[in-house]
Formats: C-alpha cells, sequence, structure tokens
C-alpha cells in the first residue's frame, strides 16, 4: 500500500533528537495575531479554505502570545504601537519567530513618514521578510514554508 | 436661514460683537468671529431659540503658515430642531495659539479639542482633561502644522520588558486574587 508497507519487520525508525524537535517544531507553527492593517486581509485569506495554511501546519492562530511560536506583523506600524508589538513580542515564550509581511512592515512602505516605523527589524528581531503590498496568500505561503525551511536547520544545542 | 440671518440673529444677541459673513463656494453658511467673544457667540449659538445650534458636529484646524494670522479653529455646528447648518471660523496668531474650551457646552468637544491640541499645539483653556489623544503622551510637536518634518529620523522607542521584583511580583498576584473572589 504506502509506506508501511515497506517497514522493516520491527516497527522502528532511527534517528536524532535534535531531527525530531526541529521537525515537531517547523510542523506545528501556531502565529500570533498581529494583524495591523490591510496585510491582515491576506493572512485571513491565508488562514482559510481557498489558501488553507493548514496544509502546512501553521493554521492555529492564537490570540494569546503565550501559546504562540510565530509573531506574522501583517501591515503598519506606528510609533505608538511599537511598545504593544515589543512587549507582545516579549511575552511570546521560546523559540519564536517573526515575519515581517508586506512593504510597510519591512521598511515602511508608502509611509515614509514620523509616524510609522521604518521597519519592525528596529523593534523585533526578523527572520522572513516577505514583500508585496499586500503580498497575496500565497507569496505569505512561501515565506511560512521559508520560515520551516530555517527552522529545520536550527541547531537546538 | 442663511449666513446673513445667523449673523443678524448673534448681532441682536450680543451687541458689540463683530461678525463677519465670509463668501463660500460651497453654500454653507460661515461665519469669521473673534477669539475672545468665541465662548458667548457658542453659547448664544447653541441657546437662542431661533439657532439651537444643539450638535456639534465636528471640529478642525488649519494651519495656513507662513499667513498671519497663522491658524483658524473650524466648528461644524448642526440644529437639528431648525434645520441649519453653520460653519464657524475663529482666526488665531502663530505666536501662542490658544482658546476656550467648547467642553463646557458640547461634550463631543473634548476629544475634538484633545486632538487640535495633539496635532496643532493650539491650546484650549479651561479644557478638563488637555492631554495628547493620537500621538504618544511624551512626543515632541504637533504634527500636523506646516513647519513639521515628514520623516524625523529617530529610533522608536519600544518600551523595555517589565521587570519585577519578587515582592511586586506576589503583590501583583495577591491583588489579583483579590479582584477575582
Amino acid at each position: 500500500m504506502g509506506l508501511e508497507s515497506n517497514l522493516p519487520d520491527i516497527p522502528v525508525l532511527t534517528t536524532t533528537v535534535e531531527r525530531v524537535v526541529q521537525w515537531a517544531r517547523r510542523s506545528a507553527i501556531w502565529p500570533v495575531t498581529f494583524g495591523l492593517a490591510c496585510c491582515a486581509i491576506e493572512m485571513m485569506a491565508m488562514s482559510c479554505g481557498r489558501y488553507d495554511i493548514a496544509r502546512f501546519g501553521a493554521e492555529v492562530f492564537r490570540g494569546s502570545p503565550r501559546q504562540a511560536d510565530l509573531m506574522i506583523v501583517a501591515g503598519r506600524l506606528s510609533r505608538k504601537m511599537a511598545p504593544a508589538l515589543r512587549r507582545i513580542y516579549d511575552q511570546m515564550p521560546e523559540p519564536k519567530w517573526v515575519i515581517s509581511m508586506g512593504a510597510c512592515a519591512s521598511i515602511g512602505g508608502v509611509f515614509d513618514n514620523y509616524a510609522i516605523v521604518q521597519g519592525v527589524d528596529q523593534i523585533v528581531p526578523v527572520d522572513v521578510y516577505v514583500p508585496g503590498c499586500p503580498p497575496r496568500p500565497e507569496s505569505l505561503i512561501y515565506g511560512i514554508v521559508q520560515l520551516q525551511r530555517k527552522i529545520d536547520q536550527q541547531k537546538i544545542a | 436661514m442663511d449666513a446673513n440671518g445667523i449673523a443678524e440673529v448673534l448681532a441682536a444677541a450680543l451687541p458689540g460683537v463683530a461678525v463677519e459673513v465670509a463668501p463660500t463656494v460651497d453654500l454653507q453658511s460661515t461665519l469669521y468671529i473673534e477669539s475672545e467673544h468665541l465662548l458667548s457667540v457658542l453659547q448664544a449659538l447653541r441657546d437662542r431659540a431661533e439657532l439651537k445650534f444643539e450638535v456639534l458636529a465636528e471640529m478642525t484646524a488649519v494651519d495656513y503658515w507662513p499667513r498671519e494670522p497663522r491658524f483658524e479653529v473650524i466648528y461644524l455646528l448642526i440644529s437639528v430642531e431648525n434645520r441649519l447648518r453653520l460653519r464657524l471660523k475663529v482666526r488665531l496668531p502663530g505666536n501662542d495659539p490658544h482658546v476656550g474650551t467648547a467642553t463646557g457646552l458640547w461634550s463631543s468637544a473634548n476629544w475634538l479639542e484633545r486632538e487640535i491640541w495633539d496635532m496643532f499645539g493650539i491650546a484650549f483653556d479651561g479644557h478638563p482633561d488637555p492631554r495628547r489623544l493620537l500621538m504618544p503622551e511624551d512626543w515632541e510637536g504637533h504634527p500636523a502644522r506646516k513647519d513639521y518634518p515628514v520623516q524625523i529620523r529617530k529610533k522608536p522607542e519600544s518600551g523595555s520588558p517589565t521587570q519585577l521584583t519578587a515582592e511586586e511580583f506576589r503583590a501583583n498576584l495577591l491583588k489579583d486574587r483579590l479582584v477575582r473572589k
């Protein structure tokens, strides 16, 4: 039938702890909801039926940072909002990752003015930047897959 | 009743107050008044039976920098009873602009005046809660002024993680338990 028909007589696979941890971490990324602007609409579309991020194990959006591994900063971040974003990030348990979604979150976008933070990497460390204005859900899915690859290569020790 | 009619009612109610009817392109009644008479004029607009402007729909300001007088504060008033609308303007100087608060007449003026203070730096004397509304409370400057820069090269404030001592942590915990009971 499938893979299981090729298993050896003793149904055991050997691997390393690191490999299993990496696999577990990347296969169930729970994002914290942090929609700030129109990018959040695309982020919601990504999590809904048509694009279905559940296929990649990252669909469980959490309202609480205590239960989340990933923060998708979706939209422009105002200077007034910046302390709140940092606080949410600090409340997330390790290990944690950040995706900067869209032009505004990455470099300020069209909002080249005093009120908007010109790149959220001034506030939190960013792992993956997703370009676009706003990025289509496919772009964000690609960003999440890139993040999964990154997690797959992170040493746990 | 058009702008001239409103100006006549005001002139009858408040002798000695200069009311200037301004030309407009949009047929909305527009009046200019002197800032020192603002509160008595607003009071008359709200309370006179012929006017009854009981709604302060919007307040805003314009910066005509470098013209002098530099600022104009604009009150948009609605009279439901008499089906009237009025745009009332006050000119203010660029140096230390301030005007009396309308919060005693319409409570909707509270946040509108806070926004104007925040964005233009126009002070409202006697305001009950003169804090900024939109920008962070420790912000410097008033961004909607024409001489304010569009971009400021300044590192954003991100705050720092809250550091609690063990005693503070226990006190917080105790307080939380007392609230939940």
